[in-house]
């Protein structure tokens, strides 16, 4: 079970693509995971040939456990095939174990209904400290709903006892539930690990916004590009240059080898998610905007695919047209740095003496001093304001 | 109107018989004698031996000219003595009834209605005991209906002729006297979909034919120590109703399944397997089953009653399925 996330525990395999006997290849989906904030689909790491599934649909396990065995393929000089056991690799640190001890129940896999299990994962239950009171010393819905965690800000996200009876209807309530809880851990383990500092500017953009309906004018709408492409690229590549601003800290700063940028994506119903645009810094704007509408769109539809829950080195969040002049962000662990811009708005600019109106964006920056101080944080925000002004070289 | 079970299915083929000439009966003793179990009892007075057919003692000639009747017009009634009796007919069912639609690419539609008795609890001993719906809604081709009510006693008979493929009814032997109250209109039910008898939240007792009554008597005993079930009559048993049953599991969350069959390879193992496959993440105990013992039903009164499901042992799993202070 991989970590989609600093902030995933356990997740629950939904739907496996492959069977035993099938053939896969490095950057295939092989299941589908279902954590607390979305569906993902799982990729594999490697080729070969799946010998067996360990993980039965609907369980939930541990981040860490091995979800599949897969076997290398046989080579030309016969030899026997090779096993290798297969997760994806855990991207950040291990989650503790398990706090509570388990229930006094015989060695080996706790009973559990299908329901109970189902509720559990949806608000976030540990099974291990329920003790079964149904047939055979089972855990029931009943043993989950009181062991549900009862901590206010839970309490009230949770539905009222007698609804629960209602079938599956509550379950989008639940995840949203869910979601909030876990975006509230992770922002607080941030909060709490890592001494932010913030730093602001403004940026004109009159070239970008005069270069953008210049090109915009001669595609069909579907094919036009938004502001957010052009503030995504120019954020991409000047992180090549100021290597502090993108990576993970695990034990230490990690610079990440490639531009994987994240992008926060708001859900309809609350909550949202940061998947990763890969390599971002060497898509055109077009293929990033392309990028873009995708991931948004699979953010929404719950289809996001696991190296996207794992690999950003560097966050972007935009809060578009609807939203206020600027926002200082929470870094997303284990980054170590976030990128924030306001809504675009004309406002007067005073340049070689003259004052003018030009459309601008509040920029800002949240950074780890673990990692950088305010000397890199204002070479960073520097460059991508360089890279705006020539928009056509993005 | 006060009537009963018998009474039902009577005023139901009396019914047929004056509505639609291509109607009639036929089968062992339904004239003269009015039906081994009197269902047709003073039909052959009323309607004459060119409707209601008394027939040689072989179940294969009398079903096949059945078969033949329907392929050339008619809407034949076609009365086998018990289920285990049909068996002598199986071929005749299942190799041309049920296969003719198909293998005349379908240009031959086969409207027979047969109904049988079934079920033990009267000691009539091995040969005239066995629940084997099971095996007729094995087979694809037939359409198979337990009605388990005054009303669809009354109502499946006549959905069952405007149907134009086989319909097999099975009547449970130990339903005839139920005796309740029929509305003066009661008219056509349909021959498919599951019905709930009893409203419950906590366990959902899905049973048919014989066996919803005392479905219905073990949901009051276990209604009196606080535990809630549904009664869920199945009706159809081809098709099965996945929906109605998946609906009601999904509120329950907790099933047990009532067959008088025998529980190997029976119809309770299909509910079973369908409420797993369907329903399984609203489950919060395992399905549990209630059968008839794994032997030829006993002609001794104790043995009967021991190897039959009865109230006690409906009520006892419904209990496991809820579980000691779950629920």
């Amino acid at each position: 079970m991989p970590s989609l996330g600093a902030d995933m525990d356990v997740g629950t395999v939904i739907e496996w693509r492959v069977a035993p006997g099938d053939h896969v290849h490095r950057g295939d989906i092989v299941a589908v995971v279902d954590t607390e904030k979305s569906d993902i689909e799982i990729e594999i790491f490697q080729d070969g040939v799946v010998a067996e599934l360990l993980v039965p649909i609907g369980t939930e396990v541990a981040v860490g456990t091995p979800l599949a065995r897969i076997e290398a393929a046989a080579d030309a000089t016969n030899g026997p095939p090779r096993p290798v056991e297969v997760h994806a690799p855990v991207a950040s640190v291990l989650p503790p174990p398990p706090a509570a001890p388990r229930a006094p129940v015989a060695p080996g896999r706790v009973r559990v209904s299908p329901l109970a299990r189902r509720r559990a994962g949806e608000r976030g239950v540990d099974l291990g400290s329920l003790v079964g009171s149904g047939p055979g010393g089972a855990v029931v819905t009943a043993d989950v709903e009181r062991g549900t965690p009862g901590r206010a800000e839970n309490a009230a996200a949770l539905r009222p006892p007698e609804v629960l009876v209602a079938p599956t209807r509550g379950a989008s309530t639940d995840r949203r539930a869910a979601m909030r809880h876990a975006i509230g851990q992770l922002m607080a383990r941030s909060k709490r690990e890592i001494p932010h500092y913030y730093l602001a500017t403004t940026f004109d953009l009159g070239a970008a916004s005069s270069w953008l309906a210049d090109a915009n004018s001669r595609r069909p709408v579907a094919e036009r590009v938004l502001p957010a492409a052009l503030l995504l690229k120019a954020v991409a590549l000047a992180a090549r240059d100021v290597q502090a601003m993108n990576g993970h800290w695990v034990d230490g700063f990690q610079p990440a080898p490639a531009v994987h940028l994240g992008v926060a994506v708001s859900l309809r119903g609350g909550g949202l998610v940061a998947p990763a645009i890969h390599d971002a810094d060497r898509l055109t704007v077009d293929e990033l905007m392309a990028a873009l509408r995708d991931v948004v769109e699979r953010a929404r539809s719950g289809r996001l695919r696991s190296s996207e829950m794992t690999d950003a080195g560097l966050t972007v969040t935009n809060l578009g047209e609807q939203g206020a002049d600027e926002v200082y962000g929470v870094i997303y662990p284990p980054q170590v740095a976030l990128v924030g811009f306001g809504r675009i708005v004309e406002r007067p600019w005073a340049s070689g003496g003259m004052l003018g109106v030009r459309p601008t964006v509040r920029a800002t920056l949240a950074a780890d001093h673990r990692v950088s101080d305010g000397h890199e944080g204002s070479r960073f925000l520097a460059a991508i304001d360089r890279l705006l002004q020539n928009p056509e070289a993005l | 109107m006060r009537t009963t079970y018998r009474e039902a299915m009577r005023a139901a083929i009396r019914d047929a018989l004056a509505r639609d000439d291509r109607v009639f009966l036929m089968g062992e003793d339904v004239g003269r004698y009015g039906g081994c179990f009197a269902v047709s009892l003073g039909l052959l007075e009323e309607f004459g031996p060119e409707r209601v057919r008394d027939t040689p003692l072989s179940e294969s000639a009398f079903v096949g000219a059945g078969i033949g009747a329907a392929l050339g017009g008619m809407r034949p009634i076609v009365e086998i003595m018990t289920v285990n009796f049909s068996l002598l007919a199986l071929d005749q069912i299942v190799n041309n009834a049920a296969t003719l639609l198909h293998m005349s690419g379908g240009q031959c539609n086969v409207p027979l209605v047969i109904r049988m008795t079934t079920g033990a609890g009267r000691q009539l001993a091995a040969q005239h005991s066995h629940s084997l719906e099971g095996w007729y809604a094995h087979v694809p081709g037939l359409k198979v209906v337990a009605p388990a009510t005054l009303e669809d006693a009354r109502g499946m008979l006549w959905t069952a002729l405007c149907d134009p493929d086989p319909v097999v009814i099975f009547e449970h032997g130990g339903l005839y006297n139920l005796e309740g109250d029929l509305a003066d209109d009661a008219g056509p039910t349909p021959i498919e979909g599951a019905a709930v008898r009893r409203k419950g939240i906590d366990v959902t007792l899905v049973a048919y034919g014989g066996m919803v009554g005392k479905a219905l008597e073990a949901a009051e005993v276990v209604a009196a120590e606080g535990i809630e079930a549904e009664v869920l009559d199945l009706r159809a048993l081809r098709p099965l109703d996945t929906v109605a049953i998946v609906e009601s599991v999904a509120a329950t969350h907790r099933a047990v399944v009532i067959d008088e069959g025998w529980r190997t390879g029976g119809l309770s193992a299909e509910v079973a397997a369908l409420i797993a496959e369907d329903a399984f993440y609203d489950l919060d105990a395992p399905v549990r089953r209630v059968c008839s013992a794994e032997v030829p039903i006993p002609y001794a009164k104790h043995l009967e009653d021991a190897a039959l499901p009865q109230v006690a042992d409906i009520a006892a799993a419904a209990r496991l399925s809820v579980g000691v202070g779950g629920g």
